[in-house]
């Protein structure tokens, strides 16, 4: 048949008698399945969806030009501050004095240590304790009627925050533990409001964890005879061991990075202490103060700046990734 | 690791000797659990209590001029119209400062609240003595009255609520008692809505990219965690990128320059609304990208095969039924990320907030101020007065965050119902 139909192709073709458009409709009218591509396999070019992916992937790459941005910004400014000032001086100094030439970030890094530590003991115990009653004790409308709550908490701008500090719990520690041994700006007023802060975060993290723990656990427990309290401590939290180690750094470093609340609260003035009842700037407090003021751009005063963000972005990017390692890590995974 | 504790736990204690002891010893720790989440809504409310404290109160305020000899044909000076005030301001005040007053803006051309302002500016001074919270004002107003009356007898004592009409409606000004928030509502407004016009279309594009096309390579990953890693910067960080960026280098595009426009009489210098909102876009297009990467994951893989099978192309699947279905889940996010960037101080401090403006601002090349800077800037102030307002300052920020959630959530609910699948 083929051979049949094939014959007055090829003999007209070989005759040259008709034109090349007539040749090709006389070949879709014999081969109508190769008309029009439909067994073409080739990919059809579409200009507009290639435009349209090409934009995409731009906007997913603005991300990389941001950490290219903070790397080249932080890196230049702060280079041409450690021409001047030699790192040892500025890592291991104790006074940060640029009127007079003396940039030893110990001062600062020690406050933003305190407060982050004062945060932390209110933080983590406060939001282990939220955590475990909310998974393990609360019954399922208690739960769903204060986790809403807690993140109104974690809402509240951070300036708020501030605010609260300076004005209640500044004035309450004041009035317990008497107006000469506490100052009006202090470290432990700024920590224990920035523990508020965070302890949203580190609950809703740690009750995260809690509840991926598998049901068949706590059940195992309870069958050998466990109390609550033996299942949730000694099974339990074992267990989530490791998104609550996580919670715990992810606060920290929110807390390190942390700046109304410490700029309101915790004092104007570079001080090297560890009395958390004295005024202390913190790194964080020192940049909103000085970049907030009329600052020349082509001062010490301004590169410094740059070199303390610097510290503090390190410390900060080594924090959470430090947590997501740890998630990744020790993370029990369960059938 | 659990089974040893669980199996040391076994070896050591006695079940059956001293169940009631370890019963009781649960039912403690439950009481010590179910006190700290008390406690972390203790501070809640503790925090909204005081807001409210400070927001309502008496106030005890004693003239310069006492009011009483200004009245105009039995008129009293807060009923005047603009004439009655102009003949006050003629009458009272020196020839020189009408002068300067009125090079600003002829009197004639002001506004009877802005001739009132003057008036009570210039030449009742009325200065604030003491003010009191709510708490003193509603349970110990006899101790407030007894003490007016006898320390500063000529004082008026008046309950004021520090968030008004007139506090909601005034610009900035230097003194407690007549300043507003208008300016550093316009501010803020302003400054979301670039941050919006920016950070959502690239957050949803970069979304898409990352969770419709990218393959599973190097560069992808790279950029996945890159921004995971951008989402844990502290918020200073993106100021000084801010700072460095659009105010330094980008100086002639974001104060207008090079579009051939000038601030009418200030030199902004970059420290406009345009960087500030572009810096706040930065800021919070990671967590655009990381809820709205979750809303695309939410979309199950059917409804996009179907559209597939359909003939239509990865971008038509994607435009006409991806992102409608998922629509609700990512406004959900961008507000929340809004929310965030709403409250924002510290960057903002850093681009460089004006401290005080004379004018509001007008467009993207003013000079600005926000809310929270404002609160950060009346609450470091050391007279009692600026608490008060910083609180009213709070109350008018806390409810503009609530209304954008609010309006957010009926929108949500009002796509849900027109959604047809999914």
């Amino acid at each position: 048949m083929f051979s049949a139909t094939r014959a007055p192709y090829s003999a007209i073709l070989a005759a040259g008698q008709i034109k090349a458009s007539q040749m090709k409709q006389e070949h879709s009218a014999l081969y109508p399945e190769e008309e029009s591509g439909i067994l073409t396999f080739t990919k059809r070019s579409r200009p507009v969806e290639t435009l349209i992916q090409a934009f995409l992937f731009f906007c997913a790459s603005v991300s990389i030009f941001t950490t290219l941005g903070i790397i080249i910004v932080l890196g230049v400014e702060s280079s041409a501050f450690f021409r001047e000032v030699s790192l040892l001086e500025f890592l291991t100094g104790t006074t940060w004095q640029p009127t007079i030439g003396m940039f030893g970030i110990l001062p600062l890094l020690n406050a933003t240590l305190m407060t982050s530590l004062v945060a932390m003991l209110v933080a983590l115990p406060l939001g282990l304790g939220v955590a475990i009653y909310l998974a393990e004790y609360a019954s399922e409308r208690i739960r769903e009627t204060l986790k809403p709550i807690l993140e109104v908490l974690a809402g509240v701008p951070t300036v708020v925050y501030g605010y609260f500090a300076l004005t209640v719990v500044t004035p309450f520690l004041r009035s317990i533990l008497g107006q000469d041994t506490i100052e009006v700006y202090n470290t432990l007023s700024a920590g224990l409001v920035m523990g508020v802060l965070i302890l949203p975060l580190i609950s809703s993290m740690c009750e995260d964890a809690l509840s991926s723990v598998p049901r068949s656990l706590r059940e195992a427990a309870y069958a050998m005879g466990a109390t609550k309290l033996e299942t949730s401590v000694k099974i339990i939290v074992p267990a989530a061991f490791s998104g609550i180690a996580a919670a715990f750094i992810l606060g920290l470093s929110r807390a390190v990075g942390e700046t109304m609340i410490v700029a309101l609260a915790a004092g104007a003035g570079p001080n090297f202490t560890l009395n958390p009842l004295k005024a202390a700037e913190t790194m964080t407090g020192h940049i909103v103060r000085i970049s907030g003021g009329d600052i020349s751009y082509d001062s010490m005063d301004y590169r410094s700046l740059f070199a303390i963000a610097l510290v503090l972005f390190i410390v900060t990017l080594l924090l959470n990734a430090m947590s997501r390692r740890i998630v990744k890590k020790y993370r029990e995974v369960y059938e | 690791m659990t089974v040893d504790a669980g199996h040391s736990a076994a070896s050591r204690t006695d079940f059956s000797s001293n169940l009631a002891g370890r019963h009781s010893t649960s039912a403690r720790w439950r009481l010590v659990f179910m006190a700290s989440t008390i406690l972390a809504i203790t501070f809640l409310g503790a925090l909204i209590l005081t807001i409210i404290d400070d927001a309502f109160g008496y106030v005890l305020m004693v003239d310069a001029v006492d009011q009483k000899s200004l009245e105009q044909d039995g008129v009293p000076l807060l009923e005047m119209d603009a004439n009655g005030l102009r003949a006050v301001i003629e009458e009272n005040l020196s020839n020189r400062r009408q002068r300067a007053l009125n090079r600003e803006l002829p009197f004639e051309e002001r506004s009877t609240a802005d001739l009132l302002e003057i008036v009570l500016a210039e030449i009742v001074k009325p200065e604030v003595v003491a003010t009191y919270t709510l708490y003193e004002s509603l349970f110990n107003k006899r101790a407030i009255v007894d003490n007016a009356s006898t320390a500063w007898p000529d004082s008026t004592l008046v309950f004021r609520s520090w968030v008004s009409m007139r506090f909601l409606s005034s610009s900035q000004t230097a003194r407690p008692m007549t300043t507003g928030v208008l300016t550093a509502v316009k501010g803020t407004l302003l400054t979301i809505a670039i941050t919006l016009l920016f950070a959502f279309p690239v957050g949803i594009a970069a979304a898409i990219w990352l969770e419709e096309y990218a393959t599973d390579n190097k560069l992808n990953r790279f950029i996945q965690v890159n921004i995971y890693n951008l989402a844990g910067v502290p918020s200073i960080i993106y100021g000084m990128l801010g700072l460095a960026v659009f105010v330094r280098v980008l100086e002639p595009l974001t104060s207008g320059s090079a579009f051939g426009v000038t601030a009418s009489g200030e030199v902004a210098n970059g420290r406009t609304v345009l960087s500030a909102g572009l810096t706040l876009a930065i800021l919070i297009l990671p967590v655009i990208i990381i809820n709205a990467q979750e809303a695309l994951r939410a979309i199950s893989g059917s409804l996009r095969h179907s559209s597939l099978a359909l003939g239509a192309t990865k971008w038509q699947t994607i435009w006409h039924h991806v992102l409608p279905a998922s629509f609700d889940r990512i406004l959900t996010g961008t507000v929340l990320a809004v929310s965030r960037a709403i409250g924002e101080t510290a960057p903002l401090v850093v681009v460089g907030a004006s401290t005080f403006l004379t004018q509001d601002p007008s467009g993207v090349f003013s000079k600005f101020t926000t809310l929270p800077i404002q609160i950060y800037q009346w609450t470091s102030r050391p007279q009692p007065e600026f608490r008060h307002i910083a609180a009213a300052a709070i109350v008018v920020l806390l409810a503009l965050m609530l209304s954008l959630n609010a309006f957010a959530i009926v929108t949500r609910n009002r796509l849900r119902k027109q959604k047809r699948f999914g």
